[in-house]
């Protein structure tokens, strides 16, 4: 037997999760494991959101991004803003990956050494044709949460999701 | 003094490095390093918007983060003199990341175990940061300390010239004590072995000897601070004193 505040539990969480990351738009809050919790409490749906990187400038745009789609189910909506524990990519969804390795980002891997490693290289897979044949541009890429690099086998710069 | 005084030093630190940081946008020598110097400013800033919301949270007199930043004089500001050092070329500005990274990166693993929350849940995720953050300035300390004779004298200079600070960072204010005392904040003398490793490791591949210090500069922590403080809060500050409150 499912109760309603179950069933309305699960209608806040779908409303929240569906919305985009806007930086990265191929996949949702869920996905990427910012969005935390919801609970729904007399009608009041109150989302535990954390952020990525501490400044992140989309942290903002991303909790307004959630309050809207929670406001266009029909809740109340307070976002709590969660920083433990600190956001890691391992919370990243397998599906995630798979959605960002489709849009063209390399998803994090499995850090082989310590990243305080001086000149330490992560093995990245290129996400346009698998080779493992790349070498990093920048460890700061064209957002908080990426690096850049380059292929040497098919020669396209792409961007790698950092593991942090 | 009490401990918001304490959370105040290590936001003002973060706060004036990433601004200075930030001084390098859209002037960097390559793209790259025009998209990865403003990144870890945006690191700095975010720890130090969090820190000072702490702080105006515990000092109970309703002052908002952008009080802190903003309406706050030179004197008023906390921070150790090697934060806001300008930034001169790209070794001096590489080495004073180094320094700092190499000190904060210890400083944040041990405050995860903070009795503040916040400050727990803020060092959890800067002590990732600060990772990347030594990574990168320790490859640039070794590219130029091991590089051409040019990048090996500016170096030189650079070092030279910031290692009179160092000294400052594991000095505990009265604050800074009380917030130590209380378990919220971890001890700064305690980050020496630490900072001592990391430096040791940077320099031996860069070919860099840390010099003999006779005369520590400090005076940070009491609001004594260099010229160019003045001048960066002046600028970062205008904005807002000219138009309170303004948003756009
Ligand atoms: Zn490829």
């Amino acid at each position: 037997m499912v109760s309603a505040e179950t069933l309305t539990q699960k209608a806040a969480w779908n409303a929240a999760a569906a919305v985009p990351d806007p930086e990265v738009p191929c996949v949702t809050v869920a996905d990427l494991g910012i969005l935390r919790w919801i609970r729904v409490v007399n009608g009041m749906a109150v989302a535990g959101v954390t952020p990525t990187y501490s400044g992140c400038p989309a942290t903002l745009a991303i909790e307004m991004s959630i309050e809207a789609a929670l406001r266009d189910a029909g809740f109340d909506v307070r976002i709590e803003r969660v920083l433990t524990p600190a956001w890691t990519t391992d919370w990243i969804t397998e599906e995630g990956r798979e959605k960002l390795r489709a849009y063209g980002i390399a998803p994090p891997e499995e850090a082989t050494g310590s990243v305080r490693a001086l000149f330490g290289e992560t093995t990245v897979t290129c996400p346009k044709c698998d080779s493992t044949d790349t070498e990093k541009l920048s460890e700061f890429g064209s957002t908080a949460c990426k690096a850049h690099y380059r292929c040497r086998a098919c020669a396209e710069p792409f961007d790698y999701f950092k593991c942090i | 003094m009490a401990v918001h005084d304490a959370i105040l030093e290590v936001a003002d630190d973060c706060l004036v490095l990433g601004h200075r940081l930030s001084e390098w946008c859209g002037h960097a020598p390559m793209l790259e390093e025009d998209l990865a110097l403003p990144n870890m400013a945006l690191d700095l800033i975010g720890t130090a918007r969090v820190l000072y919301d702490r702080a105006g949270a515990l000092e109970g007199k309703g002052r908002s983060e952008d009080d802190m930043a903003y309406l706050r004089d030179e004197r008023e500001y906390r921070n150790c003199l090697l934060v806001e050092r300008p930034n001169g070329d790209f070794a001096q500005t590489m080495l004073r990341q180094l320094f700092f990274a190499a000190f904060m990166h210890p400083f944040w693993q041990a405050a995860q175990s903070s009795k503040d929350e916040v400050i727990a849940g803020v060092a959890g995720k800067a002590v990732k940061e600060l990772a990347y953050h030594i990574r990168h300035a320790g490859e640039w300390v070794v590219r130029l300390g091991d590089g051409t004779e040019e990048s090996a004298v500016r170096m030189q200079a650079a070092l030279l010239a910031l290692s009179i600070y160092v000294e400052e960072l594991f000095e505990s204010s009265p604050a800074a004590q009380e917030a130590e005392a209380a378990g919220i904040l971890p001890e700064r003398a305690a980050m020496r072995a630490a900072f001592d490793a990391t430096i040791a490791e940077v320099f031996t591949q860069a070919g860099l000897d840390m010099p003999e210090v006779t005369f520590p500069q400090t005076g940070g922590r009491t609001g004594l601070h260099g010229e160019g403080l003045g001048h960066m809060l002046a600028e970062m500050q205008s904005v807002h004193r000219s138009c309170p409150g303004v948003t756009w």
